[in-house]
């Protein structure tokens, strides 16, 4: 399992010199990164339910005010708690 | 603007201290991992491993997932290398900042990629700061803190009620969510967004593992490849 991931890691440092120059390929790479974790957030965030959608909504807008990550996540989790209580109850 | 090629202790350090917060909520859902792991079936030492050789939140969450029941060696292979497809789009996304390029270079680089490593890190690429030493700083940074987790989380599963009660699985999400805000682009960032998550959502629902991950990545580079700026 390690080799396979490492293998995914370094393959893809070594792939963009295979791709010639291109207007396209900068355009696309430059969106990867908000794409990518995006599509690992929105699942999670939008699919489990409201007590989630809830939790994501907080972690966003704390997120928006204060610039500050750690703060973003112990509002979240803290959200998804009560949240869960709450529409399980 | 860094100059191309630098690799300085400066920039790994600031790497190691933006780390920090992020490392710490990773902590939290490292701990979710290891009582998840254990539900699995493994041991301290074997999540131990896990966590050191693999070195992926997302990955080994849905490794996990898929071994409750019993699986073979190649499946799990495949599964792996599946699971960490986004990982070949992220070092694309690092390498066009990063010039020439010694192939030793590209070998350390690639044992720091993660999640949470690669979104600080073009994070710094995008306002100027190339030096990819910050990706080695906070890489480092980061994986104390998730192996601790993992294994104290599994030592310590009996005594751990449901995690999901208290919405520490959640953590994973809430981090990546807080770090999505502060690469909001602006305009440009709108459709490629939106053509992603439209993307994960629907192969979620439809495909098994993490391939909504690699579909909505590419969705989204997709849709900014063709809408322009």
């Amino acid at each position: 399992m390690a080799m396979a991931t490492y293998a995914t890691r370094l393959s893809g440092l070594w792939l963009v010199s295979v791709f010639p120059e291109s207007r396209w390929l900068e355009r696309g790479l430059r969106h990867i990164p908000g794409a990518v974790i995006i599509s690992l957030i929105a699942p999670p965030a939008l699919l489990r339910g409201p007590s989630d959608m809830l939790a994501a909504a907080v972690t966003g807008f704390v997120a928006a005010r204060t610039r500050n990550v750690l703060m973003a996540m112990i509002a979240g989790v803290a959200a998804a708690g009560l949240a869960r209580r709450v529409f399980a109850s | 603007m860094t100059l191309a090629g630098s690799f300085t202790a400066r920039r790994a350090m600031a790497g190691a201290r933006q780390m920090l917060p992020v490392a710490l909520s990773e902590a939290a859902y490292g701990l979710v991992f290891g009582v998840l792991a254990r539900r699995a079936g493994l041991a301290w030492t074997e999540t131990l491993l896990m966590s050191a050789l693999v070195n992926a939140g997302s990955s080994q969450f849905a490794a996990i997932a898929m071994w409750g029941g019993a699986a073979s060696s190649l499946s799990i292979v495949v599964t792996t290398f599946i699971v960490n497809l986004r990982h070949i789009l992220m070092g694309m996304s690092l390498r066009r900042w990063l010039g020439r390029l010694r192939w030793r270079t590209s070998l350390l680089l690639a044992l720091f990629i993660t999640d949470e490593s690669w979104a600080l890190t073009m994070q710094e690429f995008t306002r100027g700061r190339t030096d990819p030493a910050f990706l080695v700083g906070s890489g480092i940074m980061q994986f104390p803190f998730w192996l601790v987790a993992s294994v104290v989380g599994n030592l310590a599963a009996s005594g751990v009620p449901d995690p999901a009660v208290w919405g520490l699985d959640f953590a994973f999400t809430g981090v990546l969510i807080s770090l999505l805000v502060g690469m909001w682009q602006g305009h440009s960032s709108l459709w490629p967004w939106a053509a992603a998550s439209a993307a994960a959502l629907l192969a979620a629902r439809s495909l098994p593992g993490n391939w909504y991950v690699v579909l909505g990545g590419l969705a989204g580079a997709l849709a900014g490849a063709m809408l322009g700026d």
